[in-house]
């Protein structure tokens, strides 16, 4: 006889504990948005997207109220895909990484707001093509010259690898825009170009500009960070790195696109460009 | 490049498998319409840690060759899989190093700046290049950015949060496009194509907790099958040995740590409730070391899973007496683990608190990834070795035009994958596979802007009835709590050990579901972001894909891989060197399975004990 026990054991056998979310909803982009309060038995060490299923599941409020599953976007649940931001207790992180013992307050209560930079499609789900619009404007890409075989790619070191895998781990989940005080609300795409473009985008910008192939684009790339919504639309805040989940030195990004800038400036002023 | 051709291919999934179709496909000249439930970079193959396989220089020289990584994944895979598809993906494997190497992917480097190598499962030679412990999410962002690099020259169309609903057939059978959903508006729209391509992953969601991202329902290769498309070796689902036990999902814990090292154990002692730190060496079981000594840690999965079952659940050694082992990496440099490692140490010390250099992991078995898939056909060479590049019918399944890459298909795993090879066979699929779509869509006679228009608007007709039923289902039942049964039960019964009595229990169950699934009521029946539609529409899919596994698993009656029956302990090579295949019957909305004998061109059958000793 075959038991039930190939499941994987609960992650504590200790008890679960009651917690009260607050959580910022809208059905709509364009309309109002309203407070529901839900009460969730939280099992130890679980995180806020656990909660959120559940929530899904009971599809009640705290009073009692019949009401529709929260959205919101999520994944991998383990902090590589960037999906699940969010505002938790008026911080923007990932939410599949925020455990709600370390996250709840001392009045057992965790509020839930969506990213306020980006339009709101439905409850805590944001519109972020933006984010990725910026990946195109610096053409954030090696421009290999197709998938023929082609022989292997430039020797690297490990230094310089080491740099370029920090710099890769970036998931666009926008935590380091929604931090940023330069970097607002806009639902106009013609207006997305002339606007900052963001830590995340310079920081891929220095990436590809690092790779010796990917360095024939930086001139192309430089220009981009050189005009308006460029780097030096950055007030120097230095939220962006405070908040990014993957600790990705986006100052020391921004502070190297901004010396190759001027480098660049100087010789496209010798060069008559 | 080749001339652009006004055919277009559909590739539905924006993981590896898809966006390296989309980018092979685009450069043969055609057009390419991407569809995917999230934002392509954020695809589940990210979650792909260890790295990925492939014959290389220092390997060479040690006496390994593509052939040995051919026979090494034959071996893994205890001779299920089809030989050819094989035997040309192991010899494209360095190819696709070196073109990863020049997209720009990370790849660690030795001190000389040459690609680092690490050792993984089921091989004794270093032959596994890795970015960190994020090398699926370093592969992704590869081919990520190549095709925004062709969005950007519109030769790529993205649809994002766009869910697929069914593949569109025409009269004779072929395929002429699909109907998808824009999961924001709900507007349920059909699309035209030349060939279709579902890259669409894998099935995780169906056993509830697993490694898998949220949206890996199976759902889109279920609407295949439910629509004629066959579905292959569906009982063969992969355990991984060390995964992190949670309360939303089960996180992986990459065999990378065991290559790099990481040693498995539990106290020797029944009960031995002391501090692992305080437990001496000689009192630790390190139970793969001392019954496998050529592999040690590094077994197959399905053997180390198996392994750590019996010694939680048979032998009552688990720690604490539970579902828990150690693996160990307390022993090595804590540099050299950030270096090698960073990517998964950071995932256990952010949801566990606890920090693997200081105390060993506690880690358990889970759902990680399914070998059976939607089946597929390809061209072989006529001596066996590897399969004719550009073939048209490269990875098709049984209906004309429908294509399946990555894991949604069945091929080069067998009964059980070695680790680093998924990442490998889903680029190799969108290369190597890609270049057969791209002929067969130029090629094609019966075009699909030549085809019946009204078999498109009646496509979507079909879906959005569906769709009204659902909404207006006004029963008791629950979907998230049927989706949940679902996933205990088909734990229970069909991952790491099977008996024909308990997948019977399981058939039973699932009839139960079905059931109750027709009387479902959805919390919220509004027409905008509807998550809440998609996935009770995903979980009827899902417990009709269930039952394909299930009964599969039952007229297996044999061991092989990770198929395992209490029942059939032997490997059966005379009956069951097959390849099962479940048919959807529309009737009685039932599966038939039947067995597809394959031939064996290279490398016969041996017993595969990866040596071990005693019993």
């Amino acid at each position: 006889m075959v038991s039930d026990t190939q499941s994987a054991p609960r992650p504590s056998a200790n008890a679960s504990r009651t917690v009260r979310f607050r959580i910022k909803r809208q059905d709509r982009p364009g309309e109002a948005p309203r407070w529901e309060e839900f009460l969730v038995d939280a099992e130890p060490g679980s995180n806020v997207i656990a909660c959120l299923q559940q929530i899904a599941r009971m599809s009640k409020t705290a009073e009692g109220k019949a009401t529709t599953p929260v959205c919101y976007d999520s994944g991998c649940l383990e902090e590589v895909c960037g999906s699940c931001a969010m505002v938790i207790n008026g911080k923007v992180r990932p939410s599949c990484s925020a455990l709600v013992d370390k996250v709840v307050g001392p009045d057992g209560t965790i509020t839930l707001e969506p990213m306020s930079k980006f339009p709101v499609v439905r409850d805590l789900a944001v519109d972020r093509s933006r984010a990725f619009h910026n990946l195109e404007r610096v053409k954030a890409w090696v421009p290999i010259d197709g998938t023929y075989h082609l022989g292997a790619g430039p020797k690297d070191t490990p230094a310089n690898q080491e740099t370029r895998y920090t710099l890769s781990t970036c998931m666009t989940c926008a935590c380091c825009l929604e931090a940023c005080p330069q970097f607002n609300l806009e639902e106009d795409k013609s207006k997305w170009d002339g606007e900052f473009i963001g830590a995340h985008a310079i920081s891929q910008a220095r990436l590809f500009n690092a790779h010796p192939t990917g360095a024939a684009l930086a001139s192309e790339r430089l220009d981009v960070l050189m005009a308006k919504g460029g780097v030096n639309d950055c007030g120097n805040a230095q939220n962006c790195v405070k908040v990014c989940p993957k600790e990705i030195p986006l100052t020391e990004s921004i502070a190297a696109i901004g010396r190759a800038v001027t480098v660049h400036a100087i010789k496209s002023f010798f060069s008559g460009r | 490049m080749a001339a652009p051709s006004k055919r277009r291919v559909i590739v539905v999934g924006g993981g590896l498998a898809g966006l390296s179709a989309a980018v092979r496909v685009a450069e043969a000249g055609l057009s390419v319409d991407l569809f995917s439930i999230v934002p392509v970079k954020r695809s589940h193959s990210v979650c792909a840690q260890g790295g990925i396989n492939a014959c290389n220089e220092i390997a060479r020289q040690q006496g390994y060759s593509e052939y040995e990584h051919f026979d090494e994944s034959i071996y893994g895979g205890d001779f299920l899989a089809h030989q050819p598809p094989v035997y040309e993906m192991a010899h494209w494997a360095p190819r696709i190093i070196d073109l990863l190497d020049r997209m720009g992917v990370p790849f660690n480097r030795t001190f000389e700046g040459q690609r680092d190598l690490r050792l993984f499962g089921g091989s004794l030679y270093k032959r596994t290049h890795f970015a960190g412990a994020t090398t699926g999410q370093q592969l992704i962002y590869a081919f990520d950015e190549q095709v925004r690099r062709y969005e950007s020259e519109g030769k790529v169309k993205k649809y994002e949060h766009w869910e697929f609903l069914r593949p569109i057939l025409d009269a004779n059978g072929s395929c002429q496009g699909i109907v998808a959903q824009d999961l924001r508006s709900m507007q349920i729209k059909a699309f035209p194509a030349d060939a279709v391509v579902m890259a669409t992953g894998g099935n995780g969601l169906i056993f509830g907790k697993s490694t898998n991202s949220v949206m890996c329902t199976g759902g889109a290769a279920s609407r295949c099958y439910q629509l004629g498309a066959w579905y292959a070796n569906g009982e063969f689902i992969q355990v991984h040995p060390t995964s992190i036990p949670g309360s939303d999902k089960l996180r992986l814990m990459s065999e990378s740590a065991r290559g790099e090292g990481g040693r498995v154990w539990v106290p020797r002692k029944k009960g031995d409730n002391r501090d692992p730190r305080q437990i001496p060496v000689e009192e630790r079981y390190y139970f793969l070391e001392e019954r496998y000594p050529k592999y040690g840690n590094i077994v197959p999965r399905d053997i180390a899973t198996r392994e750590i079952f019996e010694i939680c659940v048979k032998d009552g050694l688990g720690v604490g007496g539970g579902n828990m082992v150690y693996l160990d990496l307390t022993h090595l440099d804590r540099e050299y683990l950030e270096r090698k490692l960073g990517g998964i140490i950071e995932i256990y010390r952010k949801f566990v608190g606890e920090d693997p250099a200081e105390l060993p992991m506690k880690i358990f078995p889970g759902v990680h990834y399914s070998m059976g898939g939607l089946w597929t056909t390809y061209t072989a060479k006529p001596d066996g070795k590897g399969m004719v590049y550009g073939a048209p019918n490269s990875m098709m399944t049984n209906i004309d035009g429908l294509f399946a890459f990555g894991e949604a298909n069945y091929q080069y795993h067998g009964a059980n994958r070695l680790g680093a090879n998924a990442l490998l066979s889903c680029i190799f699929d969108g290369l190597f596979c890609g270049a057969g779509v791209a002929n067969y869509a130029r090629d094609r006679k019966n075009a699909a802007d030549a085809a019946d228009a009204a078999i498109f608007s009646n496509n979507e007709r079909i879906e959005e009835d569906t769709q009204r039923r659902l909404i207006e289902s006004k029963g008791p039942e629950n979907p998230y709590a049927i989706a949940k049964e679902m996933g205990e039960e088909m734990t229970a019964a069909s991952t790491v050990v099977k008996s024909a009595e308990r997948l019977m229990q399981a058939r039973v169950k699932l009839a139960e579901l079905r059931e109750r699934f027709k009387r479902i009521s959805i919390s919220d029946t509004g027409l905008w972001t509807n998550q809440n539609l998609s996935f009770a529409r995903a979980t009827g899919d899902m417990l009709i894909l269930a039952e394909a596994m299930i009964e599969g698993g039952l007229e297996r009656k044999e061991s092989r891989g990770s198929h395992y029956r209490t029942d059939y302990q032997q490997r059966d090579d005379a009956n069951y060197m097959k390849t099962t295949v479940a048919k959807f019957d529309p009737e009685s909305s039932r599966p038939s399975i039947s067995f597809e004998p394959y031939d064996l061109p290279l490398v016969q059958p041996r017993a595969r004990t990866y040596g071990k000793v005693g019993g």
